[in-house]
Formats: structure tokens, sequence, C-alpha cells
């Protein structure tokens, strides 16, 4: 059913599960890295494979990350819980269970406000809480590389015990057809959140953020929500929002032709954008949650907590305004730079000493361009806030002018060296020689004689030929301003 | 979703009751298992035999009593975070029933998509 046609009829309902993988050193419960891409099985021991007779130990650092994760999303902290084993058969854990947490999470009700065209929108955060996360399976012989059709499937346990926090919202009522906006931007958010405190990379592309979208839709006008469907596979910020959208309307056109929604988990299709179903879920008596035997309960302690929420980093969207502020910009340019990953950067070359508008001219401009024809991030660009603030300065002080300064970068971004080392190998410093530029304007003057008359004769437009005649002949090396006003004066006419 | 402990020792009682062939089926499915219709009965039977037997803490349980899920009173016990030697490849897959490129070989499982 076409989108608009679904929201007149029905109203979404979301909630989102996100995961989070942990940057500890090494693994939730025993001492193994956590490296990304290592080769298979080698990041295993014991303890994550589940041999016998191994214990499991709580890395420290992964509780308070969590914990810290919490606080910056405005939750209470648990004094005292414990961890669950979630018991399934699947080759994924070779324990047949995973160690989670079941209704004792360590952080639980809390918020994230996110903005969504200019409105803030509060998301309610029913909880956070700390598991290890799966092994990675290949299924081998089908046609798609699913499980369906598969002979068998071959298992790395590598990923199997890596800290993984999952952070999970309240429904999420009332966001009518910006819903798909509003799941995109509580993703962008928390990413961003993750971040700032440093717990975690958060590549969606490598997995160690990962978010499943759940999507019910209720008749206009009634007050009972329906049944949600648990969409996985989506993994990038693009497809959070296509995953909802498409939702949205295959439900509406199945309830709209008299059909029911089956509660199940149901896997996005890049390509398309649509969802097929998957798995029926569980009910969670099925995974026999019961407290974990083999760890004792964790009781954070109330100053320890308080302290860790004292020394939280200032929170993405505050630094956000603070930024704005400070740079002058406007909402829509600010955008700009946090769709382009490029808030940072500026704010690094701004701290290295670069005037913000100059700061985020290059970086959204000239070095937004180059990241773009080289498909990588701006920040993998070969260039540092530090050289961007230097190339500023030298405009700054007169000895580069824009288009001096654009080769300056582009020497810089292909290995020539630092910005003053490129300026000395290209010969690329302003002609700031008085005799030098007045012996190419006396050049220019008598090569144009036709305009240095309409300039004498009141026609000051014209002046602009005679000093693109100047930036030629100088290579573009000629300060275009001085130049302008040292013709004015030769040709004795004044603005 | 809450399940307190509470909550756990009325399952435990519902328990006590005779254990269905159905339910048994439905274990036997999350657990991958196979069973012919005869093995029903006869896994119903002694599945019955052991709630019953852990159900007889009920019996003890009074409401002077509260419930404990571990033996010591200790909290807060972490290791720091430090990494630990892993074993090898070949240590690892040692025991595998069968290995491809350094990957333990399992079979297809039914019903699930990954």
């Amino acid at each position: 059913m076409p989108y608009d046609e679904a929201l007149e009829r029905f109203e979404p309902v979301l909630g989102l599960e996100t995961h989070v993988e942990l940057g500890t050193a090494s693994k939730m419960f025993c001492g193994c890295p956590t490296t990304f891409g290592a080769p298979p099985n080698t990041q295993v021991c014991p303890v994550c494979l589940a041999l016998p007779g191994a214990l499991p130990t709580t890395n420290a650092t992964a509780i308070e990350s969590t914990i810290r994760i919490g606080l910056a999303l405005n939750c209470s902290i648990a004094q005292w819980c414990r961890f669950a084993r979630k018991n399934y058969f699947y080759p994924d854990m070779p324990k047949n269970y995973q160690i989670s947490q079941y209704d004792e999470p360590l952080c639980f009700d809390g918020h994230l406000d996110v903005e969504v065209n200019g409105e803030v929108v509060r998301i309610e955060i029913e909880r956070v809480h700390l598991e290890e996360d799966t092994g990675k399976s290949t299924h081998v012989g089908g046609a798609t590389g699913r499980i369906h059709g598969a002979d068998y499937s071959a298992v790395d346990y590598n990923r199997a015990g890596i800290p993984l926090v999952e952070i999970v919202t309240k429904p999420v009522p009332g966001t009518g057809g910006l819903a798909p906006e509003v799941a995109r931007a509580y993703v962008t958010e928390l990413r961003e959140v993750m971040r700032a405190l440093g717990v975690s990379d958060v590549r969606m592309e490598e997995g160690s953020l990962r978010c499943d979208v759940n999507v019910s839709l209720m008749p206009r006008g009634s007050s009972e929500w329906g049944t949600r469907t648990e969409t996985k596979n989506v993994n990038s910020l693009r497809s959070v929002e296509r995953a909802v959208r498409g939702e949205i309307e295959r439900q509406a056109a199945v309830l709209a032709g008299g059909g029911k929604i089956v509660q199940e988990t149901r896997h996005f299709h890049e390509d398309t954008g649509t969802t097929t179903s998957g798995r029926s879920k569980e009910e969670a008596q099925d995974y026999r949650y019961f407290p974990e035997p083999d760890l004792v309960p964790i009781a954070p302690d109330v100053a320890w907590v308080a302290r860790l929420k004292a020394a939280l980093p200032e929170l993405p969207r505050l630094r956000r305004g603070r930024l704005q502020r400070e740079w002058g910009v406007s909402d829509l340019d600010m955008t700009a730079m946090r769709n382009a990953d490029a808030v940072d950067l500026v704010e690094a070359t701004v701290a290295a000493g670069a005037p913000p508008a100059d700061a985020r001219k290059w970086w959204m401009g000239e070095l937004a361009r180059r990241a773009n024809e080289l498909v990588v991030p701006l920040a993998e660009l070969p260039i540092t806030p530090g050289q961007i603030a230097r190339v500023c300065a030298l405009v700054g002080e007169g000895a580069l002018n824009d288009k001096l300064a654009r080769q300056v970068l582009e020497g810089v971004l292909n290995g020539e060296g630092s910005p003053d080392e490129v300026v000395a190998a290209r010969g690329l410093r302003i002609v700031d020689d008085e005799g030098e530029l007045s012996a190419i304007i006396d050049r220019v003057l008598a090569d144009n004689a036709a305009a240095a008359d309409k300039v004498r004769g009141g026609k000051i437009a014209a002046v602009g030929a005679l000093v693109g005649g100047v930036m030629k002949a100088s290579r573009g090396k000629a300060d275009a301003a001085r130049a302008r006003t040292l013709i004015l004066e030769r040709l004795g006419v004044s603005e | 979703m809450t399940v307190s402990n509470c909550h756990s020792m009325k399952r435990v009682q519902r328990l006590m009751s005779a254990i269905t062939r159905d339910e048994v089926a439905h274990l036997a499915r999350l657990s991958r298992l196979a069973l012919a219709d005869e093995e029903l009965d006869h896994f119903a039977a002694q599945l019955d035999q052991i709630i019953g037997a852990v159900a007889r803490v009920a019996e003890v349980a009074a409401d002077d009593i509260p419930p404990s899920s571990h033996a010591l009173p200790l909290t807060n016990v972490y290791r720091p975070d430090e990494v630990r030697p892993c074993l090898t490849p070949a240590e690892a897959l040692a025991a595998a029933p069968a290995v491809e490129d350094a990957r333990f070989r399992v079979p297809r499982i039914l019903g699930e998509e990954a």
C-alpha cells in the first residue's frame, strides 16, 4: 500500500533494539582479544569455547562502560542485579546458552532526545543490559548464503563473548509519517553518544552497532496497539529508515486486505528495501532464563556511579548546540556538517586556530569533494585539522589566496608534505613584491587598452577583466584585491 | 516480562503436576531432538520424576527464607580488562567433529534463519 495511504488509515508504533559491541581490549568473560577481522578461531580460549570446567570472570571495564551508557541515556542504575542464562540450541554459542540479563537489567527507565526537522522528539529507554556476543556462522551450500538450502554451517567463535550492550526503547507512538526519520535520528544520536563516551567504535558496516526495528500499526482512532514484527539485518542508517517505511507499507496492505500480522522476525533486504519472513519468535519462556550460577551479582557502589556520572563528557546534542552558537552557523549548515561527519574535524581545525567559517568552508567544500571522489570518510583523508588551520593562517596573513590554498591542499593530499613544504616546493606564495606586481599591471594595461579606457571613462565594472589579466599573468599568485586597488590608482579612478 | 523468584516458584509448583506429551515435544523441538512418539511418553514420565524431586525444595521454602540464587554472599567480583593468551586455532579445533577453513563445521540448522 502506498505510504501516504497507509498513514491515513494507520498510526505506526516504533520500537528499537540496538546492540553495541563494546570496545574493550578483552572479551566479556575471558581474556581473549576482540580485534575485528582476525583470522577465524584465533581469539578463542576454553572459556569462550565452553570447554569443560572453564568458568567466566566479569570484565570490570565492560560493567563501567555499560553504566556510563545508562547514565548518558538518563537511566536509573540498578543497585543490585544479576546475569541470566538464556538457553537456546544453536551453534553460534558453544555453551548452548548465552550469558545475558533478563528481568534485572543494569540500567533502566531513561530517555534520549533526538532532533527531526528541528523538532525535539523524546525517545523513552526501557532498559540497557549487558550480554555476550555470539559467534559468526557462514552457511555453505545454499544459493543465497542464507540457511535455507544450506548444506552445513562453518562457525568462527572470535566474536563469541565480546561484550554486547543491548539498548531497548519503550514503544514510540505518535510519530506518524515521520516514523522512519525518527528511527534514523534515534540510531544516529545513539551512535554519537557512544562515540562521545568512547565505549565503542560503532561501525554499522562491521556490526559493532546493530539495530533491530520493531513496527506495529494501529487503525486511526483506535487505542489498541497492533501485533509487532522485528526486522533484523538493518546495517546502515539509511536502511533503518527504509526498513520502517517498508514495514509500514507491508503491514498496512496485510491489514487492509483483512489479514493478520504475525509476530515474527523479518529480514531486511538492502537491494529492494523490503522484508521477508524469518522464524517465528520463540516465547520468552522457551529460553528458560535463570540466574547465572557461575557469576556473582553486580551491586554498583552508589558513590562510584555518582563519580561516573559527574565525569560524563558533554553529550552530542548539547555540544552541537554550543558549537552552532560559537560558530554562528545556521541549522541547515550544522545538519550538513553532521551528515558529512565533519563536526569533529571542523572543531579540531578551529581549535588549531582557524576561523570557524574558513574551517567549515574547506571541510565541506574542497575536502568533502575529494573524499567523495575517493569514496572514503572525510576523517580518513590524509590531511590533518592542524594542516587545514595552517593553510587558513597563510590565507589570513595574505601569503595565499583561495586558489593557491586549493593547490596547497591538493599537494598535502597527494603526500607532498606539510602546507609550508608544498608552498615552498611548488612556489605558491602570492606575489607580494609591489615592484613585480606593478610590472605585471603595466603589461596587462598595455595589452588591454580598450578595457583600460572603459574604466577611465567611468565603467568601473570593466576592471574585472584587467584583474583577471593580472591573475592570469601571475599564474594565480597575485593578490586580486591588491591588484584591483593598484589598477584603479594607476587609471586615476576612485570608487 | 517480569519474572520474580516468587513467579518461578509458582511455576515449579505448577510443574509438579504431570508433564504432558506436548510439553516434552516442545522441549524436544527447542533442543533440536527428533523424538519418536513412544519416546515422548517415556521421557514425560522421567521428566516428571525429575521435576517432582526438584520441586520438593518448595516444600521447605517458608516465607521467612528469602529466595537465593548463589551459595556465596559475594558481589562485584571482576577482573581487569586485560588480554590473556588464547588457544592456537589447532588447539581450539582439536576436538571439533569437523573442520573447514579453520572453522567448526556443523550440520545445518533446520527451521531457523541465521
